[in-house]
């Protein structure tokens, strides 16, 4: 499952462009992600550009 | 509130202000909704537009602009670098400042503006989009329309929504991440771009004076090279080397659309602009313009579908025609560039930069510095011919936007 530290996200929307089941979903300053829709596939995690995202097994 | 408008706007950006400026203007009763609590802010963006490109839509005025830029110069892995004779100037914009004058001008035509307002779903009936759905201050809101126009930037959830393919490819999206820094001592007429491997792999690294000892500095690396590179740690080296005594006044990343835009941006009572529909220019990045050419196209076509009493998508698909004219089609070509250019080594780079030094300052155009960079990698030389034949001079207006 991915990991949020959510401290760290600025609600730039990359990882939401690149996630192919639509999973994420932002707010002004809130990110969810929807644990039964993702499948794992770590592209968030890749495009974050401050490392908000972590895969745990 | 009204529970009926003749078209709704998602998103708040240079898109959407736009659009519903244009739609309101041809007579429209119009609805635009931005999640966050202002229009601007936060502004991910190094905020260069050229002077031509800017003026499409509204006139150059001194209280959104930053600074005047003259000039763009090029810098090559090993630190040589060259600067691009034009007679056309740009502007650093004051985003900020510059989407609350879009705003205006949608608020002034009449168009209703409503922020803090989170769009989480769309109406369907029988196919087709007939308004959205709405969050504001904990209350849920239920609107209806003829039209609606997507334009939520990047993360384009509306288009998926509305039945379309937004998501983007790993490698055609950049990673980005910029400061704002102060104490920096440069030349504030020029910016710069530094196109290297080992600076942003997949991208380039910008240094954009904004007047008064300050710069937005960023760089973007291809979304393909995010398992290995992380864009901050980048940006940290880049700006030690360069700038060692500045300050950081301000972070901010984004993701930006470097591809074509989207096969279909049109649906019944639908129309996706901006970097939602990916009408960002993929080889520069910049979207400020290219968002508004695509936002004031969307909001014409609207408000006449509007008039008619139109609204099939074979109605709306006069703004994809009108589209492709205007931009669409370059960026097909400036794609492949963007593909080419980034198959280059440092070391290609580093020679095309001594082939193009050599050449006299007013032979430095374009043109030649292309022929200087493929000359390094002929075999790709015949894709760009085929890209050069009818295109030169929409390859030096590409410079401009
Ligand atoms: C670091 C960086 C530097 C850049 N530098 C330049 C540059 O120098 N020059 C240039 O031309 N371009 C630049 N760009 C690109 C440019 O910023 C974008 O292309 C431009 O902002 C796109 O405009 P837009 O209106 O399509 O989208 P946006 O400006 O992203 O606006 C979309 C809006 O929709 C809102 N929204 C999203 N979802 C919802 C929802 N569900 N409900 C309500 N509202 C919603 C968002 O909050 C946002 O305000 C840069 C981008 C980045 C990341
Ligand atoms: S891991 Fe993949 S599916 Fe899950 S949220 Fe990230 S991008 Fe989406
Ligand atoms: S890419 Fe990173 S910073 Fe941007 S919204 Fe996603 S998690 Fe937050």
């Amino acid at each position: 499952m991915i990991i949020i530290k959510e401290n760290m996200c600025d609600f730039c929307g990359a990882c939401v462009a690149v996630c192919p089941p639509d999973a994420i979903e932002l707010r002004e300053a809130e990110i969810r992600i929807d644990e039964d829709t993702c499948t794992d596939c770590k592209l968030c995690v890749y495009v974050c550009p401050i490392d908000t995202l972590e895969y745990a097994a | 509130m009204k529970e009926k408008f003749d078209v709704v706007v998602i998103g708040g950006g240079p898109a959407g202000c736009v659009a519903a400026w244009h739609a309101a203007k041809g007579g429209a009763s119009v609805l635009l909704l931005e999640k966050n609590r202002s229009i601007g802010p936060p502004v991910r963006c190094a905020e260069g537009v050229g002077d031509d490109g800017l003026r499409l839509i509204v006139e150059p005025q001194p209280f959104f602009i930053q600074n005047r830029l003259e000039g763009i110069r090029f810098i090559a892995p090993n630190g040589s670098a060259f600067e691009i004779e034009t007679e056309k100037h740009g502007y650093i914009l004051n985003r900020n400042v510059f989407d609350f004058y879009l705003a205006q001008l949608a608020a002034k035509e009449g168009a209703e503006i409503r922020t803090k307002a989170y769009v989480d779903s769309l109406l369907l009936n029988e196919g087709r989009i007939t308004g959205v759905k709405f969050q504001a201050l904990r209350k849920s809101y239920s609107v209806e329309s003829s039209i609606v126009i997507g334009a939520d930037g990047v993360e384009s959830r509306m288009g998926r929504m509305a039945g379309i393919r937004t998501q983007l490819k790993m490698k055609d999206v950049e990673s980005c991440i910029q400061y704002k820094l102060a104490n920096v001592d440069m030349d504030t007429l020029i910016c710069n771009l530094y196109f290297s491997r080992e600076i942003s792999p997949g991208g380039y690294a910008w240094v954009f004076p904004t007047g008064e000892g300050t710069a937005n500095v960023g760089l973007g690396i291809s979304g393909e090279y995010g398992k290995r590179y992380a864009p901050k740690d980048l940006l940290d080296r880049f700006v030690a080397r360069l700038f060692p005594a500045a300050s950081v006044l301000a972070i901010t990343v984004g993701g930006v659309p470097v591809t074509q835009t989207l096969r279909e941006i049109v649906k019944p009572g639908f129309m996706l602009a901006g970097d939602a529909a990916r009408q960002t220019n993929p080889l520069s990045g910049g979207g400020i313009v290219s968002g508004m050419i695509a936002g004031k196209l969307a909001g014409q076509v609207a408000a006449e579908a509007v008039q008619k009493g139109n609204f099939s998508q074979n109605a709306l698909k006069e703004y994809e025609k009108r589209w492709y004219k205007a931009e669409g089609n370059y960026h097909k070509m400036y794609y492949r560039l963007k593909e080419t250019i980034y198959k280059l080594s440092d070391d290609d780079l580093n020679r095309a930069t001594q082939a193009i030094l050599k050449l006299p300052a007013e032979k430095r155009h374009i043109i030649n510095i292309f022929k200087a960079v493929l000359f390094q990698k002929p075999s790709l030389m015949f894709d760009v011919m085929i890209l050069f034949k009818d295109h030169v001079k929409n390859i030096i207006n590409a410079l401009g936007k």
